[in-house]
């Protein structure tokens, strides 16, 4: 049975300590699939103006494609040189919700993330995002210090 | 301010060059009034002519009947789906892929933060110091079945809104005018959906603007002392510039979230206020019903309760004039009812629950003088509405009433009321964007010019007195309902196609809830 471990990234330098982990991990597991997420903080409850709310489309479709360009991209294709399988999505919503999501959706046993401690962006995605995965998780969850 | 107003007064004291000064400031907002008054005259008598032979404006009825035709062409389509729409605000029938996109929560709130305003704290006054308590009742009952009227204008606007090749859209009665018209071969779409672009760049320019900024006005010189009313439309005209022309987003950032906030406020406020009196709220409610149909010595009777209730509900939920459907047009869903339903529950925030919890504390507070003897209102000078303890009318009249229960509320109600008028004059700018880019077509000197002409606006409103504004302000805003309601008649067969597939499909479980 193949086992799929799904990585959260954070678009930092931290991020790349969850994918070697999960490198060494997949190889120590041998029959392995490896699916990188980027989750995208966004609540459906937030309050835009009317010109937002015209262009959120196009937006978007801009973060899906720059999240993918930029950060999940990158990871898959270096996870498949090192000879892995691995695949790629980026979704919105509430990162520790929505990483537990995919990870059910998809078929996971397992999701590892990165502590981050950094500020600005990372600590947007995953600053308390991680307690509350580990909190919420229907999934063994590994955190990377 | 207070210290700038103190400034003044020392000065005038003193006998220095100052009284010179603030005359002519004086009489520039008096030439303003004027030319504006003789100006907008001939299209304010238009819009609120009477029906012959009686003082009722045609307009009013149109409204009324539009909303009642609606209701009853749906079968009561508010009562049926109301559990069903706010099911959908809580987003148990979105799609987690879709994430992102822009809810149905967003739309609403959005659509809210053009309607909530000066609408709930001024408009509400005004009808109540005209028409009485009794106003409220009509109020109430505009709101009801003004639900149907946005349901279903809501409806055709995602239906038939543009969807551009870079993931924009635009959306509003002017398209579903032109592409629904067309779709059923009626002729006179295009000219009918150009007459409403028209009417909402006057309502944006009206109701959505300078009625805004005459209110801010009136609030903040109410609190730091009489000034002249340009220089408020200038401070305001700036941050609107700053905001739609400039891009500065924050600033609107700011608002879109101190402004919810603000309507909690607002609303727990009333609550405080109507729960230390509640031994008032049954004699309050039996003013309600008493003055809705025998006017409580109101000018014109039960028929002026009647009229300054519908007027007021119309102008603040705004059912039947066709902005709504402009906010809600930018929601990504797959069934465009869904919209629709979402939209019903505008009225009832906005009219059935906040303009009826301003006019309870109106109505408590004593503000509103009543001849003991005879049960009556007095009615002031003029005759032509209620007198009250300090002479004060619209939005002054409701902040004398949260502070006879609040003493202090009128500095928050100053906030709010200056944070409403600027969220709506945003929204509102969106609205008068579209609906002259459908006109003039899309481009950066063509939007530039509409943004320029709207911030020239707020100072206009500021230094005109109330009347004028508020005459013209409901004309262009009844106008835009005269041309939807049209198209909406001719349409409105496609709604309850709509409504017949949905509601089949939820029944036979094809529209089911995702599980989150």
């Amino acid at each position: 049975m193949t086992t799929k471990l799904v990585i959260g990234l954070d678009g930092q330098g931290s991020g790349d300590r969850a994918l070697t982990y999960a490198k060494d991990l997949a190889e120590r597991i041998g029959d392995c699939e490896l699916l990188v997420a980027y989750v995208i903080e966004w609540s459906p409850y937030s309050f835009q103006t009317a010109e937002e709310n015209a262009q959120r489309h196009k937006r978007r479709e801009e973060e899906i494609s720059m999240a993918k360009e930029r950060i999940v991209d990158p990871a898959v294709a270096s996870l498949q040189s090192a000879g892995m399988t691995a695949s790629g999505i980026v979704r919105h919503g509430d990162v520790a919700h929505t990483l537990n999501s995919i990870c059910e959706k998809e078929g996971g046993h397992q999701i590892i993330v990165c502590r981050s401690s950094e500020g600005g962006f990372a600590q947007r995605i995953f600053g308390s995002s991680t307690a509350n995965l580990v909190m919420s998780a229907t999934v063994p969850v590994t955190v990377i210090g | 301010m207070k210290f700038i107003n103190r400034a003044l007064l020392a000065a005038a004291a003193t006998g220095a060059a100052l009284p010179a000064y603030a005359q002519e400031a004086m009489s520039l907002d008096e030439k303003v009034n004027t030319a504006f008054a003789n100006f907008t005259g001939p299209f304010v008598s238009l819009i609120f002519a009477p029906l012959p032979g009686t003082s009722f404006p045609w307009i009013v009825l149109w409204l009324v009947v539009a909303a009642s035709i609606f209701t009853i062409y749906f079968s009561f389509v508010q009562l049926r789906y109301f559990g069903h729409a706010v099911s959908l605000v809580k987003g148990d029938y979105s799609d987690p892929d879709d994430a992102g996109e822009v809810s149905h929560f967003q739309a609403l709130a959005t659509a809210l933060s053009g309607t909530v305003g000066l609408g709930n704290i001024a408009g509400v006054a005004v009808a109540v110091g005209i028409g009485g308590p009794g106003a409220t009742f009509w109020m109430i009952l505009a709101g009801l079945l003004g639900m149907a009227s946005k349901f279903t204008e809501c409806t055709l606007g995602v239906k038939y809104r543009n969807e551009y090749p870079d993931g924009t859209v635009s959306g509003g009665p002017m398209y579903y005018i032109s592409k629904g018209f067309k779709e059923r071969g009626i002729p006179g779409g295009g000219a009918l959906a150009i007459l409403f672009s028209v009417f909402c760049i006057l309502g944006a320019l009206g109701g959505g603007n300078m009625f805004q900024a005459n209110q801010a006005h009136a609030q903040i010189s109410g609190i730091v002392g009489d000034y002249p009313g340009w220089i408020t439309g200038l401070i305001f005209a700036g941050v609107v510039f700053a905001v739609i022309v400039g891009g500065i987003k924050s600033i609107a950032n700011v608002t879109e979230k101190v402004v919810p906030f603000m309507g909690i406020l607002y609303v727990g406020a009333a609550l405080i206020i109507l729960v230390v009196n509640y031994d008032k709220i049954g004699w309050a409610f039996g003013q309600i019903f008493a003055g809705a149909f025998t006017g409580l010595g109101v000018a014109g009777g039960f028929v002026g309760a009647l009229i300054q209730g519908f007027k007021r509900a119309a102008f603040s939920n705004e059912a039947g004039v066709g902005s709504a459907a402009i906010a809600h047009s930018a929601v990504r869903t797959k069934e465009p009812i869904t919209e629709g339903f979402v939209s019903l529950l505008e009225p009832l925030i906005d009219t059935v629950v906040i303009c009826t919890m301003t006019a309870l504390v109106i109505t408590i507070s004593g503000q509103l003088i009543l001849d003991a003897e005879t049960g009556n209102y007095v009615l002031n000078e003029a005759g032509s509405a209620i007198a009250t303890v300090d002479g004060n009318s619209g939005v002054a009249l409701t902040s004398a009433a949260f502070a006879s229960g609040i003493s202090w509320f009128p500095y928050v109600l100053a906030i709010a009321v200056v944070l409403f008028a600027f969220s709506t004059m945003i929204s509102w700018s969106y609205y008068g964007l579209k609906s002259w880019t459908y006109i003039f077509g899309e481009g950066k000197t063509s939007e530039l010019t509409f943004k320029i002409i709207f911030c020239i606006f707020i100072v206009i409103g500021a230094a005109a007195s109330l009347g004028p504004v508020i005459d013209f302000s409901d004309a262009a805003i009844f106008a835009m309902a005269v041309v939807n309601i049209t198209a909406l008649y001719f349409l409105m067969s496609i709604v309850r196609e709509e409504l017949r597939s949905y509601s089949e499909r939820l029944a036979s479980g094809e529209i089911k809830k995702f599980a989150h």
